[in-house]
């Protein structure tokens, strides 16, 4: 997820994939569409629930948080491209494990993302090596509000 | 409606639920604000991928699932969030005309030992397309309010 290629990566390895502010608009919106629970739409509701006040959907959270994974990535190809060098084949998700939403994300909370290489390995695919790596978010406070351990396919090199 | 209470997810029971078309347009559009990969965003690409095909961004199959479960019972319920989900497996792809629904059980409810008033509850979801293939799981809890002490049950 960090690197292009599956042997780019090493257990270990952190890089920060990148910052969003989270508007009411937004909240509201994805709210509205996927999760419209009343502390994710309504100002008084979010008040008088468990929360304190209006928040965003943790889907909204772990959505925004690929986006950031899939624009860094996508940053690095550009760099690859531009220096002639060939592209790997995208990978996909498997899966994501010990997903926790710590604590909640507020209108105007800017979270910032990072990943981190937790485990890796070969598959019996050899075009495709498999990655564990942890995604965290962090509101400016330094709190964290997402975390979460995704299983993704990452091209190989070749032999 | 009667609101729903911790007391309303008795350990064992399972419930089916949902019936959620998915369209291209709504691929596209969840990946073009989330998840902008090819095989998200456009069907030519995706036939050249790992994928096959055009297929729903895995967060937006997450998403829909909470939809389901929103308009089958959370809108109604006395949900205080999710302190988190231990498993969310992609086992298929989710595709343009597929229609997906949802097959909860309630696997564990426990009274909070930090929120009084508060129970967690532990349910598995599996989301099923059309030829009742599981395309996704998801293993996770959510707190709900308990009934107060000698108010009755709906």
């Amino acid at each position: 997820m960090i690197g292009l290629y599956y042997e780019d990566h090493r257990v270990g390895q952190t890089a920060t994939v990148g910052s969003h502010q989270f508007t009411r608009e937004a909240i509201i919106a994805f709210a509205r569409a996927y999760d419209p629970q009343p502390f994710h739409l309504d100002d008084a509701a979010g008040a008088a629930s468990l929360f304190g006040s209006l928040c965003a959907s943790g889907w909204h959270t772990a959505s925004v948080s690929m986006r950031a994974l899939v624009d860094y990535r996508e940053g690095r190809r550009a760099a690859a491209a531009a220096r002639g060098e060939p592209l790997p084949a995208l990978g996909v998700g498997l899966g994501i494990r010990d997903l926790r939403w710590a604590n909640p994300v507020r209108p105007g909370d800017v979270v910032t993302f990072s990943a981190r290489v937790e485990a890796m390995r070969e598959t019996k695919r050899p075009q495709w090596g498999l990655i564990a790596s942890r995604t965290t978010g962090v509101d400016q406070s330094g709190r964290e509000v997402l975390s979460y351990l995704s299983h993704v396919l990452v091209a190989r090199r070749g032999p | 409606m009667d609101r729903l209470y911790f007391e309303d997810f008795p350990p064992g029971e399972v419930v089916e639920f949902g019936d959620a078309p998915v369209t291209a347009e709504a691929i596209v559009e969840f990946a073009r604000e989330f998840d902008p990969q090819p095989f998200h965003l456009d069907a030519q690409a995706a036939r050249d991928s790992l994928a096959g095909g055009l297929i729903a961004s895995g967060w937006h199959t997450a998403a829909m699932l909470m939809r389901m479960s929103c308009d089958a019972f959370l809108d109604r319920a006395t949900a205080q969030g999710s302190p988190g989900v231990d498993k969310l497996d992609w086992l298929k792809p989710v595709r343009p005309g597929d229609r997906l629904s949802v097959r909860r059980t309630t696997l564990s409810a426990r009274p909070s030992r930090s929120r009084p008033g508060v129970g967690v509850v532990e349910l598995l979801f599996e989301v099923l397309n059309q030829n009742l293939e599981i395309v996704m799981t998801q293993k996770g809890a959510i707190f709900f309010l308990r009934r107060a002490a000698g108010e009755a049950a709906p």
